[in-house]
């Protein structure tokens, strides 16, 4: 029980906080947490929006816990998401004639592949080369941003609108929906999510590969001293990282839009961060945190029409006060030492 | 033309100096500043605010490093005070000046995408890049020649070694993450008054890592990283002109590669330079005494 | 009342705790002016701690202290540096790429129009290092400057202040015996000058060398406090532990086979930069089954390296040329978990760092290592029984203390730690083991425990390679001395052929 105090903890602090501030542009805070409740639990939709909203969160989630029980800052979910997304979308694009089920799963391939390879870069790096992860991952994201942008705009363009997204996938490759939601695209991405979820956790526990990625993270020296390829465990870890991130290609074009539209995501990679951090890094916190984040990516996006002056951006003002709450050490140990005392 | 690019090159680092000196100082006292992207955010948008309120670019200036004062006392405080880890922390306290920036500028001009236009008469014409090279200058004589320059640096190198002689490390350090954030704030205003006239949301675009990159590429020293600044600067002044300009065959070379160019320059030098440039022994870890 | 004026320190009833430990339980403590006088005890008894408290790094939860009979209250090591005190400590507070003058004039730089007057301060160290005969170059990074200069520039620290009580934290722990004698020689000049010296150490020898007068710590209390002249080691120890302790293991003699354990030739690691000095050089050497080769040299010589060298020697940052061989193989090419698996046991030099994953239970640490071999994994996945069933018979065998396997590592202590690396490590049955200072930070029950085990292992036919600083730990386990100086072997001995005198010579290179 003491290990959830933290989190919840730090989540109430952080709200309670974040929604303080938003007196100063002249709401009540109590008012402003129900329509955060209610938009985010309120209907059928709502909810199934907020499910929507998490599935990404939870690939996003692990693609940072995973390298960071290995020691690593994966900054880079966001491009590698990116990439991941598109190129399921340039699959399901360029071999519209493929049939279920096996376009779906070339297409999930695809996604988790240049995930992959987004990921591996940095991991190399870092492993081979000595530079910080942080930075280049950081630099990726913006790389990343920059060849979305190219294919979606110069490539695969879709000629029947103005907007910036890839022509469409064929008719193979749509995943089901499922009818409950009336109407949020809730697709087998979320049932794929958790399962992934599951998958990590035995990874990180139950195998040999897990073992050693945890033991690098704990102490490198050590591990090094035991025998461990330090080297080769970060790629690993880096790699696992950008094929989990990819996987959001699959609920978002597979399971939602149909394409790949540029700047779909609403910083799901950046949220992530926040997510593996409140969910300490564990499969099973990661998916409780994702739901929170996802509930409170939908509970702001009415802000805009239900007040005056607060917009949907104080979700970024909500999560970086958890983050920063969770992440007080002293303050921690401190509550810890007069507890105990 | 080659004048243009100088002079392009030239006003387009002075952003990079003044934040990249700023993480120079937090950097060698132990502090990473993985925060300097929010920093110069905030006081991007402070210095536009200010400015707008009286029409002075120099009051703006000191709305933005007050800004970037205030965000950089709250990262010190978690990182220093509650022993936050430093790349987490960073990277909240660059959420949250994404996520202020658009709330207050809502709130004060009841939209989220950029402030009001500045008129020419009330931007900077040149001052600040004449104020970044004399702030080298300064960096580089007070690192080595003064008593807090050689506290500065053994708090990052040897933070026991500091405490043993009797001076408070944590205190250094807190001063150096202010002086970040007054200076990073500085960089931010050089963007909205100076580069540009007003400020937009995210403006900074990635700027702050790229100080930070410079920072590393110099070595952790002055000089080198205002000349590191200077480069990248320039990869940038080169995407603007670049675009839209033939180069291969007919085809212009589409813009999205000219735009990734810094951020590609980057990751090339990190991996080609860094290996042998050494951080300050201490950085990133909390201090305590005993 | 007129006692107190001879009396330079003084501590009474001095307490501190951390958290729920506690490290000093009512020190009293008192030094006389213009003595050399020795603290002793286990690490852990609580010898540093007082001494912290008595610089200013760390504040007395209760008690107090006098300096020359006023009683004092320190907020930080600056007003215990005000009133004349200084510390020397185990681990030099110097940093590597800045000069020995910045180094020394930290934290009381001559000012002037804001600017540091280097020449000045220059002069008065010129001055100082002329008047007690400890010579320095300024201005070379402490990075370029060997142990013992380093350890002056230390000293000098302390003369630049004015302290007139220095306090010396094991300071010989990184020098030669000739180094030591030149130390104390210094020590007694500043002692004659009348200055009052506190000499932390575990060494008996020294305390019974160089010192006037002792104090003796034990579990976070003084047990004793006497004239050197008046007290021997073996009454020292006892105070020091509570127990009669053996002070060294019988060992009989071996009865090493013909096959090789280990087989080292040409081992050499070329320096950092083009023409630089190389950190190994030319090492040859090899250990039968059944025999015990004990590494003497004094820290830094290249002892490290070499075990680098050995056990990661496809790493071109830890081996340039040579080869390595284990129970006849070549493993020169192999990759580090491979070197393992042919059955070398390696007890680290450091253990948190690299022998243990302190934050996590004692049953995973107990796999580090392990963790790919037949017993403990199948087709990737772990056998969490299996590893339970293992870890429970062997920390039972070990007596490792609690005997919990959940316990987070980094909450034992240093001699169970230790205890359970060697229960893991023997877990493979080892035909070579590789014990680097397998008794640093170890109680004396533990070392007793631990030295047992090893001879055993010999006995049971396992190499056994012993790197060690403590020179008694060589010459009461080892059949073969080999000496380590400056990268190189300089020399070899046979157990019953060598005196503590020569091997103190060839470990300073004579």
């Amino acid at each position: 029980m003491r290990k959830f105090l933290q989190p919840i903890l730090a989540v109430v602090f952080g709200l309670a906080l974040g929604l303080g501030f938003t007196r100063i542009a002249g709401e009540s805070p109590w008012h402003v947490l129900q329509i955060l409740g209610k938009s985010a639990f309120g209907s059928s939709y709502d909810l199934g929006m907020t499910l929507f909203y998490s599935t990404p969160l939870i690939f996003t989630g692990l693609a940072v816990a995973v390298p960071l029980q290995a020691g690593l800052f994966n900054i880079g979910a966001e491009g590698q998401l990116t990439l991941g997304a598109l190129a399921a979308a340039s699959v399901g694009a360029l071999w519209p004639g493929l049939p279920w089920p096996l376009a779906p799963a070339f297409a999930t391939m695809a996604a988790i592949l240049a995930g992959t390879v987004w990921g591996a870069i940095p991991g190399w790096l870092r492993a081979r080369r000595g530079s910080h992860e942080v930075i280049n991952t950081i630099m990726l994201n913006f790389i990343a941003a920059g060849l979305a942008s190219y294919v979606t705009l110069y490539l695969l363009k879709n000629p029947d609108t103005q907007n910036p997204e890839t022509r469409p996938i064929g008719p193979g490759y749509h995943l089901l929906q499922f009818g409950f939601f009336n109407g949020a695209p809730v697709s087998m991405a979320l049932p794929l999510a958790v399962v992934t979820a599951a998958l990590v956790s035995i990874l990180l526990w139950r195998t040999v590969l897990g073992y050693e990625l945890r033991a690098v993270g704990q102490n490198e020296s050590a591990a090094r001293a035991a025998g461990i390829d330090t080297g080769r465990m970060r790629i690993i870890a880096m790699c696992l990282a950008g094929g989990l991130a990819g996987l959001v290609g699959v609920g978002e074009v597979l399971g939602n839009a149909g394409k790949f539209r540029l700047g779909f995501s609403p910083e799901y990679g950046f949220i992530g961060i926040a997510v593996a951090l409140l969910g300490r890094n564990q499969p099973g916190g990661v998916v409780a945190a994702a739901l929170l984040f996802g509930a409170l990516h939908k509970g702001t996006s009415d802000l805009d029409l239900e007040t005056e002056h607060v917009t949907r951006e104080l979700s970024l003002v909500l999560q970086a006060l958890i983050i920063l709450s969770v992440s007080a050490e002293g303050l921690w140990s401190w509550m810890k030492k007069r507890s105990e005392a | 033309m080659t004048g243009e690019l100088v002079a392009s090159t030239l006003r387009v680092s002075t952003p990079l100096i003044f934040a990249a000196l700023g993480g120079m100082f937090s950097e060698r006292s132990g502090v990473i500043n993985i925060a300097l992207e929010g920093l110069m955010l905030i006081g991007s948008f402070a210095a536009a605010v200010g400015t707008l309120l009286t029409h002075s670019p120099w009051v703006g200036s000191i709305f933005g490093m007050a800004a970037g004062v205030l965000l950089a006392a709250v990262y010190a405080l978690f990182v220093i005070r509650l022993r936050a880890n430093q790349i987490v922390a960073g990277t909240a306290i660059n959420m949250l000046a994404m996520g202020l920036t658009p709330f207050f500028c809502k709130i004060l001009y009841d939209v989220t995408g950029s402030t009001p236009s500045i008129p020419i008469g009330e931007r900077f014409h040149s001052a600040p890049l004449y104020l970044g090279w004399a702030l080298v200058a300064v960096c580089v004589v007070w690192m080595k020649y003064t008593p807090t320059g050689l506290w500065v640096s053994f708090a990052g190198e040897h933070p026991k070694a500091l405490d043993a002689a009797g001076i408070r490390v944590n205190r250094v350090r807190w001063a150096a993450v202010l002086v970040s954030g007054a200076l990073a704030g500085m960089g931010g205003a050089s963007l909205s008054i100076f580069l540009s006239s007003s400020f937009s949301r995210d403006m900074t675009a990635g700027r702050g890592f790229m100080a930070l990159a410079a920072l590393i590429f110099g070595k952790w020293k002055p000089l080198p990283t205002a000349l590191a600044c200077l480069l990248f600067g320039f990869a940038d002044a080169v995407q603007i002109r670049l675009q839209g300009v033939a180069v291969w065959g007919d085809h212009p070379i589409p813009v999205q590669f000219i735009q990734i160019l810094p951020y590609l320059a980057t990751v090339l030098v990190l991996a080609g330079f860094v290996g042998h440039s050494r951080p300050p022994k201490a950085i990133g870890t909390s201090f305590r005494k005993g | 009342m007129s006692a107190e004026t001879t009396a330079a320190v003084e501590l009474r009833g001095l307490t501190k705790h951390f958290g729920n430990v506690v490290a000093n339980a009512g020190v009293d403590l008192r030094v006389e002016r213009g003595t050399i006088h020795g603290v002793i005890g286990e690490n852990g008894a609580g010898k540093s701690t007082a001494m912290k408290m008595l610089y200013g790094i760390l504040t007395p939860d209760a008690g107090q202290i006098f300096i020359n009979g006023k009683t004092r209250v320190w907020t930080s090591p600056s007003d215990a540096i005000a009133a004349g005190i200084g510390m020397v400590h185990q681990h030099f507070m110097l940093a590597g790429p800045y000069s020995a003058l910045d180094n020394i004039v930290l934290g009381a730089e001559p000012v002037r129009l804001g600017v540091i007057e280097r020449t000045k301060a220059r002069a008065r160290l010129e001055a100082l290092a002329r008047q007690y005969g400890l010579p320095v170059d300024w201005d070379e990074a402490i990075d370029e400057l060997p142990v013992g200069v380093q350890q002056r520039i230390e000293i000098l620290k302390l003369l630049y202040r004015d302290a007139h009580i220095l306090i010396l934290d094991e300071p010989t722990a990184v020098l030669t015996p000739q180094e030591t004698n030149e130390l104390f020689r210094n020590l007694k000049k500043l002692r004659d000058e009348g200055k009052t010296i506190l000499l932390i150490t575990h060494k008996l020898k020294e305390v019974m060398s160089f010192t006037d007068r002792v104090t003796v710590f034990r579990a976070g209390k003084v047990t004793g406090e006497m004239q050197t002249s008046q007290t021997n080691p073996q009454e020292l120890a006892n105070l020091m532990v509570g127990r009669k302790v053996v002070l060294s293991i019988d060992v009989p003699p071996a009865h090493p086979r013909d096959e090789l354990a280990m087989d080292v030739t040409g081992l050499s690691l070329a320096g950092a930069v083009a023409g630089s000095r190389h950190k190994i050089s030319e090492v040859s050497f090899s250990i039968k089954r059944g025999e015990i080769v004990g590494i003497a040299g004094v820290e830094g010589n290249g002892q490290s390296e070499l075990l680098e060298a050995i056990l990661h020697p496809r790493d071109p940052l830890c081996r340039t040329s040579g080869t390595v061989r284990f129970l006849d193989e070549d493993v020169t090419s192999w990759e580090a978990w491979k070197i393992r698996d042919l059955g070398v046991a390696v007890i680290p030099e450091d253990r948190q760092q690299e022998g243990l994953l302190l934050e996590r239970p004692v049953s995973e640490n107990f796999l580090l290592g392990l963790q790919r071999s037949s017993a403990f994994s199948h087709a990737g996945f772990l056998n969490a029984k299996a590893l339970q069933m293992a870890a429970t018979q062997a920390v039972e065998e070990y007596d490792v203390r609690p005997r919990d396997l959940a316990i987070l590592a980094g909450k034992l202590s240093g001699g169970n730690q230790q205890k359970l690396i060697v229960a893991r490590e023997f877990q493979r049955k080892p035909r070579m083991l590789i014990a680097a200072q397998p008794t640093r930070g170890v109680d004396v029950g533990a070392i007793e425990f631990i030295h047992n085990r090893i001879v055993r292992a010999r006995d049971e036919g396992a190499g056994v390679l012993l790197v060690s600083s403590e020179l008694d730990e060589i010459l009461t386990l080892s059949d073969r001395i080999l000496v380590m100086y400056e990268g190189r072997i300089v020399a070899e001995f046979n157990r019953d052929h060598v005196t503590e005198r020569e091997l103190g010579l060839k470990m300073a290179g004579s």
